[in-house]
C-alpha cells in the first residue's frame, strides 16, 4: 500500500475521532437549551434557558461551587510551594537514589483517588482521636490535603522539566557578586520559574476543581461541586446538570482565550527584550495547551517536553 | 502476637527510619568521595531555603503520602471496634477483614464471597479490556500527532484533543448517559432509521460504561503514545519501507519495539486510572454491575466497617501494583523506565 493512501486513511481517521470526541458534549450542551425535562438533544422542541434559572437557584450546587473555589485555592498554596520544593530537591539527591525519590514522588499520580481519599481520612481520623481533638477532622481541610498529595506531583513535574534548562552560571555570578544563598533563591531562580509557578497554579486549581474520586471520601460529610453533581446525576437527570457543563465548558474557553492573549502581552514584553526571546515565546504552542499537555504529560510520567 | 499499640507507632516510624538512613548514606557516600565531594544540603542551600526545601518536601512525602497508606494498611489488620475500645484488650491484630474479602464472613472459610471476588475479577478484566481497546484507539492518533501533522495543525489538534478533558469526570459520564440512554441520540437515531424496533438497553448491557471509560482515558493514552512515537527515528522507518517492509509490519517491528517504554506508560496510567474509576461505574453501571471501587465505598458509608474498607483498598491496590509490575517485567521494563 502506498504512504499517500495511509495518510488519507489517518486523516479520515482523525476525523472520526474527533466526532467522537466532541459529540457527547454536543448532545449534553443541545439538550441544555431543549425544553423536555429528560435531557435530550432530538427531537429538539423549542429553545429555553429555564434549565439555566433552575441551576442559578439551586443552593446545593451554589455551595458546592464556593467550596470547590476554596479548595482548589487552598489547593494551589499548598501544592505549588510543595512541588517547587520537590523539584529543587530532586536535582540535589544522590545520583544513586535518584530513581527511587522518582518512583516516590510519582507514586501518587498512580495511586487510585479513592485510595488516597481513603488513607487520608483513616491516617487523620487517628490523628484526631489521637489529639483528642476534631480540629483536623474538617471535611475542608482533608480534601486539600488529600488532593494536594498527588497535585503536588503534577506540579513538581512541571518544575522540573524547567529546572532541567536552567543555566547554573547565573547562581554562580550571583554568587561571586556576593548573593546569599536566599537571595539567589528568591531574586534568580523563583523569577526564572515564574511561567512554570504560573502553570503549576493553574493545573493545580483545575485538578483540584474538577476532582471526584478523592474528594467524595476526603470531604465527610460536607459537600464539593463535584459531590452534589454526583448526588444529583444518581438520583436521577435533569437538564440543570446539562446547563452547568455548559457553564463549565464556557468557562474553560474563556480561560484558554485570555491565557492566550496574556501571553501575547508577554510576547510584547520580551520583543521589547530581546529579539531572540520574542522568536522563541513565539514559537510555543498556546498556554492553555501547554497546560492541558503537560497535565498529560504530568499524568503521563513524562516529563514535558523542552519547548 | 505483637501489641498493636507498637505495631502502630513502628509502622509510623517506618518513614523517619527510611528517611534517616537514606540521609545518613548519602553524607558517608559524600564524605568517601574525599576532596571531589560535593558540598552538604545545607552548606549548598543555606539554612533558610533548606529548611523550607526539607519541611516542604518531607511534609509531603511523609506526612501527605507515607503515613496516610502506611495507617491503611495498619487498619486493614484491626478489628472493627467502637472508639472507647480502641488499644484496649480486645484491639488485636486479626485477618478478619481479607478472611471476609475471600469467604464473605470473618470466621468461617466454607463458601467463596462469590459477590465480591467476582466484581473484583470482572474490574481488572474489563480494565484490562479497556486499556487495550484504548491502545488500538489511540495509536492511529498519537501517530498522526506524531509522524503526519505539522505546524498550526498539529497545534489545532492538540487543543481539540485536550479541550473535551477540562470537563469534569461526572458530567462527561453524564454527557454518555444521555447519549445512550432509552431516549438517547443514538436510540432516537436507529429507531428513526428503523434499523431496530424496540431501544436498546445500551446502559443494561454495560456497552454506556465501556464507552465512557475508553473516553474518559483517551488523552492520557495519546499523551505519552505521542510522545514516544514522537522520538522513534525517521531514518529507520525510512530504511525499512526502502527494504519493501509492509506497513504493518514496520508498526508491529520496528515503530512500537521502539516506542515500548511509551507504550507501556500509557498503558500502566490507563488500567490504573480505570480500575480505580469511581464516577463512571456509578453514573453509567446498569442495576447488575459491580465495579470494585463502589463496593469499597459502601464498606466506608454504606455498612460502616472501616477496617473491611482498608482491607478492601489494599487489596485493590496491591492488586494493580503487582499486575503491572509482572507486566512489565514480562516486557523486559522497570517502573524507573516507563517513569523516563
Amino acid at each position: 500500500m502506498k504512504p499517500a493512501f495511509i495518510r488519507v486513511a489517518c486523516a479520515a481517521y482523525v476525523l472520526i475521532f474527533l466526532v467522537y470526541l466532541f459529540l457527547p458534549l454536543a448532545v449534553m450542551t443541545v439538550s441544555a437549551f431543549n425544553t423536555p425535562a429528560y435531557p435530550r438533544a432530538l427531537p429538539f422542541e423549542r429553545f429555553t434557558l429555564e434549565w439555566f434559572m433552575r441551576l442559578a437557584q439551586d443552593d446545593a450546587m451554589l455551595y458546592g461551587f464556593r467550596n470547590s473555589l476554596w479548595i482548589g485555592m487552598l489547593v494551589v498554596l499548598v501544592a505549588v510551594p510543595i512541588g517547587l520544593a520537590g523539584a529543587v530537591v530532586m536535582q540535589q539527591v544522590h545520583p544513586r537514589l535518584r530513581s527511587l525519590y522518582y518512583v516516590l514522588t510519582v507514586a501518587p499520580i498512580l495511586v487510585p483517588g479513592v485510595i488516597i481519599g481513603i488513607s487520608t481520612v483513616i491516617f487523620w481520623r487517628e490523628i484526631s482521636i489521637w489529639a483528642g481533638t476534631r480540629n483536623f477532622y474538617n471535611g475542608v481541610l482533608l480534601t486539600v490535603l488529600g488532593q494536594s498529595s498527588f497535585i503536588s506531583a503534577y506540579c513538581m513535574l512541571l518544575f522540573t522539566a524547567r529546572l532541567q534548562r536552567f543555566d547554573r552560571a547565573l547562581e554562580d555570578a550571583a554568587y561571586d557578586l556576593g548573593a546569599t544563598h536566599t537571595q539567589v533563591f528568591l531574586q534568580i531562580l523563583l523569577p526564572y520559574l515564574r511561567p512554570a509557578i504560573l502553570s503549576a497554579a493553574v493545573l493545580a486549581f483545575l485538578s483540584s476543581f474538577e476532582n471526584y474520586n478523592t474528594t467524595t471520601f476526603a470531604i465527610l460529610s460536607d459537600q464539593t461541586l463535584t459531590t452534589v453533581l454526583a448526588g444529583q446525576v444518581r438520583q436521577g437527570t435533569t437538564p440543570a446538570v446539562s446547563a452547568l457543563a455548559v457553564v463549565i465548558i464556557a468557562v474553560t474557553l474563556l480561560a484558554m482565550l485570555s491565557a492566550e492573549l496574556l501571553r501575547h502581552r508577554g510576547l510584547v514584553w520580551s520583543m521589547v527584550r530581546s529579539r531572540i526571546g520574542a522568536v522563541r515565546s513565539a514559537a510555543r504552542p498556546a498556554a492553555g495547551t501547554i497546560v492541558g499537555m503537560q497535565q498529560a504529560n504530568a499524568v503521563g510520567l513524562y516529563g514535558p517536553r523542552e519547548d | 502476637m505483637i501489641s498493636v499499640a507498637w505495631g502502630h507507632r513502628l509502622l509510623l516510624l517506618l518513614p523517619f527510619l527510611l528517611t534517616a538512613v537514606l540521609w545518613g548514606w548519602t553524607a558517608l557516600d559524600n564524605r568517601a568521595a574525599g576532596v571531589s565531594r560535593p558540598p552538604g544540603f545545607f552548606a549548598r542551600n543555606g539554612w533558610p531555603v533548606g529548611i523550607y526545601l526539607l519541611l516542604a518536601a518531607g511534609v509531603w512525602l511523609v506526612v501527605l503520602v507515607a503515613l496516610p497508606q502506611l495507617s491503611m494498611i495498619d487498619m486493614s489488620f484491626r478489628h472493627k471496634l467502637p472508639i472507647n475500645q480502641i488499644g484496649g484488650p480486645r484491639d488485636t491484630y486479626t485477618l478478619e477483614n481479607y478472611r471476609y474479602f475471600l469467604f464473605g464472613s470473618t470466621t468461617s472459610t466454607s463458601s467463596w464471597n462469590v459477590v465480591h471476588l467476582r466484581a473484583f475479577a470482572m474490574t481488572i478484566i474489563s480494565s484490562l479490556l479497556i486499556t487495550a481497546l484504548n491502545f488500538i484507539i489511540c495509536y492511529p492518533i498519537a501517530y498522526y500527532l506524531a509522524r503526519i501533522a505539522r505546524g498550526a495543525q498539529l497545534r489545532l489538534l492538540l487543543v481539540l484533543l485536550i479541550a473535551p478533558f477540562w470537563v469534569n469526570d461526572i458530567l462527561r459520564a453524564f454527557a454518555f448517559r444521555i447519549v445512550f440512554s432509552e431516549k438517547g441520540l443514538i436510540n432516537t437515531a436507529l429507531l428513526g432509521v428503523g434499523w431496530i424496533a424496540q431501544p436498546i438497553d445500551f446502559i443494561g448491557f454495560n456497552i454506556a460504561l465501556f464507552a465512557g471509560l475508553i473516553y474518559a482515558y483517551t488523552l492520557m493514552m495519546v499523551f505519552p503514545l505521542y510522545n514516544a512515537l514522537d522520538s522513534v527515528e525517521a531514518a529507520q522507518i525510512e530504511a525499512a519501507r526502502d527494504l519493501g517492509a509492509p506497513w504493518w509490519h514496520i508498526h508491529l517491528f520496528i515503530v512500537m519495539p521502539a516506542a515500548k517504554a511509551g507504550i507501556a506508560s500509557g498503558c500502566t496510567l490507563v488500567f490504573m486510572l480505570a480500575t480505580g474509576a469511581l464516577a463512571a461505574p456509578l453514573v453509567l453501571g446498569g442495576p447488575s454491575t459491580l465495579w470494585f471501587t463502589p463496593i469499597v465505598y459502601d464498606r466506608f458509608y454504606q455498612v460502616f466497617n472501616w477496617p473491611q474498607g482498608a482491607a478492601y483498598a489494599f487489596v485493590l491496590l496491591a492488586g494493580c501494583i503487582a499486575l503491572v509490575i509482572t507486566a512489565l517485567r514480562l516486557l523486559r521494563l522497570s517502573l524507573a523506565d516507563i517513569a523516563r
